[in-house]
C-alpha cells in the first residue's frame, strides 16, 4: 500500500489544476493517475484554438493549454502515474489502479479528487433504424482519428447534433478533403457557440439543418448513406419529410455523458440532472473527503472554467486534508423556470466568502432576467441579451446574503420571461 | 448597406452591424469590445481566420502532430495552405513553438508546432 495524503483521479486539466492547487496549498504528497499515455485529457486532441481566453488571457489550442499544467507538473513533486487505469475508490479511500509496469497498486488517501472527465453520448443511446455498418462514429472518436491517429475516417460526411464538437469536426474534415454534406441538428437551434457555427459551417458552406434527425442507416458492411427527416415541435419525424443522402461516414455529437461509475462504486451520490456528483461550495461530494471537478461533475464548454472549479476542488482538499475544513450548516440549491441544473447543489450559509453557482437553462431565451432568490426574497435579478442552453452561467452570492438564510432556506435560481 | 456579422474573435459571438458603402466601413454597432470594431473592418475588407491542422510526425509517439499559423491568414488561402502543410514531414522530438514551414505562400505567417512529442 503507497500512502498520499491526496490522489488525483483522472490527468486532464481538471485533475492537474486540483494537484496543483493542493500543492500550493502545501500538501506534501500528491499523486495524479491517469489511464492514457500522457497528461492533458481530451484536450490532447483539441487542436483548434479558443482555449485560455478567460484564464491566460490569450487564445491557445487544447494541446497548449494542456502544455501549461503539464509543465507546472512537471516543476513540483507531485507523482504521476501514466497508463494506469483506475479499478476502484473505496469507503474507507483506498484507490486501487492497474497499469502494465507495477500491475495492481493501491493507495491510501486522506483526500481524493475525482476528474475522469464525461464521454460522448453513444448511438447506443440513439435510437436510429437500420443496419450496424461501419463509418458510424462519434465526433470525439472522429477527432482522435484524425488529430492523434493521423488518419481520415471518411469521405463523405454528414454529422448528426450540432454541438461544438460536430461543428469543429465539420471543418476538420473539411479542411482535410472530406465533403461534409450536412450537419443536422435535433433542436430548433444549436447547441453549438455562434463563432463556430460562422468559422466551421458558414465559412465553407456548410448548410445547417434544424429540427432534423436521421431516421435510418444504410449499408452492409459500411456506411452508404442515410435517410434525414424534419421533426414536429414533440421532437418525433414528421411522415413524408424523409430524404436520402449518399455518405460514407456518420458523426454523432449528441451530448456529453460524466464519467461517473468510479463515483458510484466510491457511493457517491449522483445528481440525477447533471449526471455528476451532489458537491457543496468546496466541490466535496456527500462523501467526506472525496471531491469531484470538471466534466466528472458537469459538462463545461469552456475549459477555463474547469480550472477555475478544479482550483476550488484542490483547495477544498487541502483543507480537508490540514483539518481546516470548516463545518457548517448546508442548505440545498434549485433550478426552475427554465434553470435545468444548479451546481453546486450545497451551499454552507456560515461561508464567509462569496460564491459563485453556475446553471444551464434549458431552451433559448432572449432578454429574460436571471432571478436569484431566497425564502421568497429577490436577492438579485440580472437582465441577459441572450441565455442557451449550450452556454454556462453564473450567479454570485455573498456573504450577506447568506446571512439572512437558516438551516431550512433554499437558494432558487430561475428565468423570468 | 447594412450588412450583419457575427463576430468571432471570442466565445462571446456578439452580432455586429457594418454600415458598407462600397468597400468602405462606415459604421460599425453591436461590438462589445474593440477587437469586435476591428474583426467587423477587417471581415468587410479582407476576411482572415487563423488555421489549425496537423502535419505528419516521423519516429514520434503519435504519427502526427498538432499545428497552428501564427498569424491569420486570407480565408481563401486557407485550402492552397493546407495543400503546402500536408507535404511537409518533420521528424521527432518536436517541442510546441517549432515553426514548421516558414512564411507560409509568402504570407509573412509561420506554421508551427502545437504540442511536443520527444519521440518513440
Ligand atoms: C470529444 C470532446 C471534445 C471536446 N472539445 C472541446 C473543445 O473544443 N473546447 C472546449 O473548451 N472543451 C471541449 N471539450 C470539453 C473538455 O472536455 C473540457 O473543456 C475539459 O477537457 C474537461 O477537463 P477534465 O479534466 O474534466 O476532463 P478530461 O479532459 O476528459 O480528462 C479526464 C481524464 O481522466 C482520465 N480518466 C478517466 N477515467 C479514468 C480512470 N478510471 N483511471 C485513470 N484515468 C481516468 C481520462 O483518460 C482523461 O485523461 C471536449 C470534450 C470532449 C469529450
Ligand atoms: S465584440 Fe468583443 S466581446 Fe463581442 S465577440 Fe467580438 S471579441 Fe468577443
Amino acid at each position: 500500500m503507497l500512502n498520499y495524503d491526496l490522489v488525483v483521479v483522472g490527468g486532464g486539466p481538471a485533475g492537474m489544476a486540483a494537484a496543483l492547487k493542493a500543492k500550493e496549498e502545501g500538501v506534501e504528497k500528491v499523486v495524479i493517475l491517469e489511464r492514457a499515455e500522457t497528461l492533458g485529457g481530451i484536450l490532447e486532441q483539441c487542436i483548434h484554438t479558443g482555449f485560455g481566453l478567460h484564464y491566460f488571457g490569450e487564445e491557445l489550442s487544447g494541446p497548449e493549454y494542456a502544455g501549461r499544467f503539464i509543465e507546472q507538473v512537471e516543476n513540483t513533486d507531485i507523482d504521476v502515474y501514466t497508463d494506469t487505469m483506475v479499478l476502484n475508490v473505496s469507503d474507507s479511500n483506498v484507490v486501487t489502479a492497474v497499469n502494465n509496469k507495477d500491475g495492481l497498486l493501491q493507495f491510501q488517501a486522506i483526500a481524493v479528487v475525482l476528474a475522469m472527465g464525461c464521454r460522448e453520448r453513444p448511438r447506443g443511446a440513439l435510437s436510429i433504424a437500420g443496419s450496424r455498418p461501419a463509418g458510424i462514429m462519434t465526433a470525439g472518436t472522429a477527432q482522435k482519428y484524425v488529430n492523434i491517429d493521423g488518419y481520415m475516417p471518411g469521405k463523405k460526411v454528414v454529422i448528426l447534433g450540432s454541438g461544438d464538437i460536430g461543428l469543429i469536426m465539420a471543418r476538420r474534415m473539411t479542411l482535410e478533403g472530406a465533403e461534409v454534406k450536412v450537419v443536422c441538428e435535433l433542436m430548433p437551434y444549436s447547441g453549438g457557440l455562434q463563432r463556430n457555427i460562422v468559422q466551421c459551417l458558414d465559412d465553407f458552406g456548410i448548410p445547417l439543418r434544424l429540427s432534423c434527425t436521421v431516421v435510418k442507416t444504410h449499408g452492409k458492411d459500411r456506411l452508404e448513406g442515410i435517410t434525414i427527416a424534419n421533426v414536429d415541435e414533440r421532437l418525433k419525424p414528421i411522415p413524408g419529410t424523409e430524404e436520402y443522402i449518399e455518405c460514407d461516414t456518420l458523426l454523432l455529437s449528441v451530448g456529453l455523458i460524466p464519467e461517473n461509475e468510479l463515483s458510484k462504486d466510491a457511493g457517491v451520490d449522483l445528481d440525477m440532472i447533471t449526471n455528476g456528483p451532489v458537491v457543496d461550495e468546496y466541490r466535496e461530494t456527500l462523501r467526506p473527503g472525496v471531491f469531484a471537478c470538471g466534466n466528472v461533475l458537469q459538462v463545461h464548454d469552456l475549459v477555463d472554467y474547469v480550472t477555475e472549479e478544479s482550483q476550488i476542488a484542490g483547495k477544498g482538499a487541502a483543507d480537508y486534508i490540514f483539518g481546516k475544513k470548516k463545518g457548517g450548516t448546508f442548505i440545498n440549491t434549485k433550478g426552475i423556470n427554465g434553470v435545468r441544473y444548479v451546481v453546486p447543489q450545497r451551499v454552507n450559509i456560515e461561508g464567509e466568502k462569496k460564491l459563485k453557482l453556475y446553471f444551464r437553462v434549458g431552451q433559448v431565451f432572449k432578454g429574460a432576467r436571471v432571478v436569484v432568490e431566497c425564502d421568497g426574497e429577490v436577492l438579485s435579478s440580472r437582465k441577459k441579451v441572450k441565455l442557451a442552453p449550450g452556454e454556462m452561467e453564473n450567479v454570485v452570492i455573498t456573504p450577506e446574503m447568506l446571512k439572512k438564510m437558516n438551516k431550512d432556506s433554499e437558494i432558487i435560481v430561475r428565468v423570468e420571461e | 448597406m447594412i450588412k450583419n456579422l457575427i463576430c468571432v474573435a471570442c466565445p462571446l459571438g456578439c452580432p455586429i452591424e457594418v454600415e458598407v458603402d462600397g468597400t468602405q466601413v462606415v459604421s460599425v454597432k453591436g461590438n462589445t469590445c474593440k477587437r469586435g470594431d476591428e474583426y467587423a473592418r477587417t471581415e468587410i475588407t479582407n476576411p482572415v481566420r487563423s488555421l489549425t491542422t496537423s502535419v505528419k510526425l516521423e519516429g514520434g509517439m503519435h504519427p502526427v502532430v498538432p499545428v497552428k499559423s501564427s498569424g491569420a491568414i486570407p480565408k481563401d488561402k486557407m485550402f492552397q495552405c493546407m495543400e503546402a502543410i500536408n507535404s511537409v514531414t518533420i521528424k521527432a522530438p518536436v517541442k510546441i513553438g517549432d515553426v514548421v514551414v516558414e512564411n507560409i505562400l509568402g504570407l509573412g505567417v509561420d506554421i508551427v508546432a502545437t504540442n511536443c512529442d520527444s519521440g518513440k
